[in-house]
């Protein structure tokens, strides 16, 4: 593979991604015990708090940010064979972000920002903290930009050649956070860095969270598609197979773009600024989008099933069995799997339009995105790392049958965690809340879910640090591997690819088409607040 | 203008590929059963929703209405004295309420089983969010704009209204209390009640 300073570059991503998310564990293990309320010298909400603020900045922002990037640039170079374009604008991208991150990172830590990694004015942070968050995505924006040339520097040099599908996936993820990130941007930029500066004195809460929605859906897709990278283009081989389809892997990717974007008032049901018709709209745009995941949910599966039955499992479910279960990728892929199955059962009761006045801020929603984002997209990110590590440090992973603990330990403690997160929200507990105080005979029926969570968090929490480990002692100690294996090789197709149409190797069209879909659902609902007379609100402390 | 007609053609062309798209994919015959499948599992859930939506009249709260919550206590629907539970003409049942740091006003409000209630929700300060749990009864409320639902609660007893939306330090201790009583203890409890839970 490419040179030490394309590696160092990668590396120095991945560390900060994973060091953010060991930290943010280590904080969300203090949350389940704080909230369980069975230590009774831990209890501060204003302690519980600014943890859960950095818990979901770190997690939300950071790890999946330099994850996002790292990995991306890896992609880019090693499928499309080429050297990266002008590292040293990635180096700047990454300082940038850094640098965000650590301003955002001080007053969370100081209890100066405990607003929530969703912003919520008019509670007002720190202006760092607002600043520091800009920063993060502006950085990313550098990657982002990195991307799309080297896409556009690729196909050029190659007329009429198809793009390799980790780079077409990858920079689709591109497109689609450039498009993302400018909902939030608008919001950051004009309404809520100018107020914590007193250049105004108001902001419309209600345009806020309208902005904020554009950006809350498809960040979500943001943070998957890398993780769907890996079961198309990594899991198959590793598995022993091929991936099963091509060309509707293409078409999952563009209706992931497409329809990811302009579906955030899944967000706002509960929200009185917009109204019930495009609330409708929107929630019909988030049962589209489930159609790519069951499309990708079957091909991969399907990949699987053939890779198992080449290695001798017969039967209906024989190849199950048949499976590299001791391969660290497969059995994240699996895991991965079981965790999508039962957390996008809880996601389709979420999107149900009306129905979602049950559930709607309880217990029921973070239970179910730690399942769908810590549990499926995280443990998809544990087995890129598995994959590209011997690869990006020279060395094999030291650890032998650990990293297998690590995923199943993983696994087991987002299920003793998320379950009774979820039966929680069923029985009435709202989220964001640092004790249980109500004087209400409902209570006692949520003390045994608390102390389970415990545990689930505990697991996880080992699992964590288990995962680090891994890495450290890799990279300090783990034997050389040969230079013939430094390659990262993707998964091929059956049918090989021949050639695609040109729709589905590249993003102009589709592009057009987004713009389209965003102003026919956002273009009204935003411009109602500038047609209305709307009413601000000044700053509040917290 | 000149750049118009190939920016026009090149849409064009774009479109006609678009249509000819799947006839030029590779889809294998499995593949292509389990996309039927796929879209046919979403139709129902979409299906589902519609007839609720349209054919029961269930819907989310959602009509964009704007008010000063910097003025609540000047005057009009959300001042102090018009807050609370009130029997209308018509013997329908409407709820006042105003959210702020730490509770719902008034704490503690009597309403029947059984019939169509609308509850009006305005913040005085920041964001909230209002559930009775167990129960339909939810929406945000949001400062500078007016909350409305209607719901029926069929069951008779003492729920929590609480606070699922972070609103400070003192967010874990917002809730109030709502009680919910048959339609004959309503009615002869309260027939001549204006409003209840002051």
């Amino acid at each position: 593979m490419a040179d030490k300073s394309f590696k160092t570059l990668i590396l120095a991503h991945l560390w900060v991604a994973f060091g953010a998310f060991g930290l943010a564990c280590v904080l969300g293990f203090y949350q389940v015990l704080e909230r369980s309320g069975l230590i009774d010298f831990i209890e501060s909400p204003g302690v519980y708090f600014a943890s859960v603020s950095t818990h979901g900045v770190l997690m939300g922002f950071v790890l999946t940010t330099f994850f996002i990037m790292g990995f991306g640039y890896l992609v880019a170079a090693t499928s499309l064979k080429t050297p990266l374009w002008n590292p040293k604008l990635a180096w700047t991208g990454f300082g940038v972000s850094a640098f965000g991150t650590v301003m955002a990172a001080i007053p969370l830590l100081l209890g100066k920002a405990s607003v929530l990694y969703t912003f919520y004015p008019p509670v007002q942070a720190s202006v760092f903290f607002y600043l520091g968050a800009t920063l993060l995505v502006v950085g990313s924006w550098f990657w982002a930009a990195i991307m799309v040339v080297m896409f556009n520097q690729w196909k050029k040099a190659h007329p009429g050649e198809t793009v390799p599908l980790p780079m077409f996936a990858y920079t689709a993820n591109a497109v689609l956070w450039l498009w993302t990130s400018a909902g939030v941007a608008l919001e950051v930029v004009f309404q809520l860095i100018p107020w914590a500066l007193g250049w105004i004195d108001t902001v419309d809460v209600g345009l806020a969270r309208t902005l904020f929605s554009w950006t809350l859906h498809p960040i979500v897709y943001f943070w998957l598609i890398p993780a769907y990278i890996v079961l198309y283009c990594l899991v198959p081989r590793e598995a022993g197979g091929k991936l099963f389809s091509h060309d509707l892997a293409r078409i999952a990717f563009i209706l992931l773009l497409v329809f990811g974007l302009p579906i955030g008032f899944h967000h706002l049901y509960m929200d009185p600024e917009q109204g019930k018709g495009f609330k409708m709209i929107h929630g019909i745009g988030t049962f589209l989008v489930a159609l790519p995941t069951l499309m990708t949910g079957f091909t991969v599966i399907a990949s699987l099933e053939k890779a198992g039955r080449d290695a001798g499992g017969k039967g209906l479910f024989g190849w199950v069995g048949a499976l590299r279960w001791r391969n660290p990728v497969v059995l994240a892929a699996i895991l991965a799997f079981l965790m999508l199955i039962a957390g996008g059962f809880g996601g389709i009761v979420n999107a149900s339009y009306a129905m979602n006045a049950m559930v709607h801020n309880t217990a029921w929603v973070p239970g179910h995105f730690h399942l769908i984002f810590g549990g499926t997209t995280v443990i998809l990110y544990f087995a890129a790392a598995y994959a590209v590590w011997p690869k990006l440090t020279g060395k094999s992973l030291a650890t032998g049958s650990l990293a297998l603990v690590q995923l199943w330990t993983w696994f087991i403690g987002m299920i003793i965690l998320s379950t009774p997160w979820h039966i929680l929200g069923l029985l009435g507990q709202p989220r964001r809340i640092s004790s249980v105080v109500y004087n209400s005979l409902l209570t006692l029926a949520w003390d045994p879910y608390e102390l389970a969570m415990i545990v689930g968090g505990a697991v996880l929490l080992g699992s964590a640090l288990l995962f680090l480990h891994i890495l450290a002692k890799s990279q300090k100690r783990g034997e050389p591997v040969e230079e013939a294996s430094a390659e990262i090789r993707y998964a091929e197709s059956e049918p090989p690819v021949t050639r695609v149409p040109a729709l589905l190797n590249g993003f102009g069209f589709w592009n057009v088409v987004i713009l389209a879909l965003m102003l026919a659902n956002f273009g009204y609902p935003i411009a109602q607040f500038f047609l209305t007379k709307t009413f601000g609100s000044i700053g509040w402390g917290y | 203008m000149s750049n118009d007609p190939s920016l026009k053609d090149k849409l064009a062309e774009d479109a006609r590929e678009l249509m000819a798209l799947p006839g030029e994919l590779h889809i294998d015959p499995l593949e292509r059963k389990w996309i039927f499948v796929a879209l046919g599992l979403i139709g129902v859930f979409v299906l589902a929703i519609l007839y609720t939506a349209f054919a029961k009249h269930v819907h989310p709260p959602g009509e964009m209405e704007t008010l000063d919550s910097a003025r609540l206590h000047l005057g009009g629907e959300f001042a102090e004295d018009k807050l609370g539970v009130v029997t209308q003409p018509d013997g329908s049942v409407k709820v006042t309420l105003v959210a702020a740091r730490y509770g719902f006003y008034p704490r503690e409000i009597k309403i029947p089983a059984g019939q169509s209630i609308t509850f009006r929700i305005a913040s005085a300060d920041v964001l909230h969010g209002i559930h009775v749990p167990m129960t339909n009864m939810s929406t945000m409320v949001v400062p500078g704009y007016a909350s409305t639902v209607t719901t029926t609660f069929p069951k008779p007893g003492e729920y929590p209204m609480l606070c699922n939306e972070y609103c400070g330090m003192g967010h874990d201790h917002m809730w109030s209390k709502l009680t919910v009583v048959s339609q004959e203890n309503w009615r002869s409890g309260l027939t001549n009640t204006q409003s209840t839970g002051r």
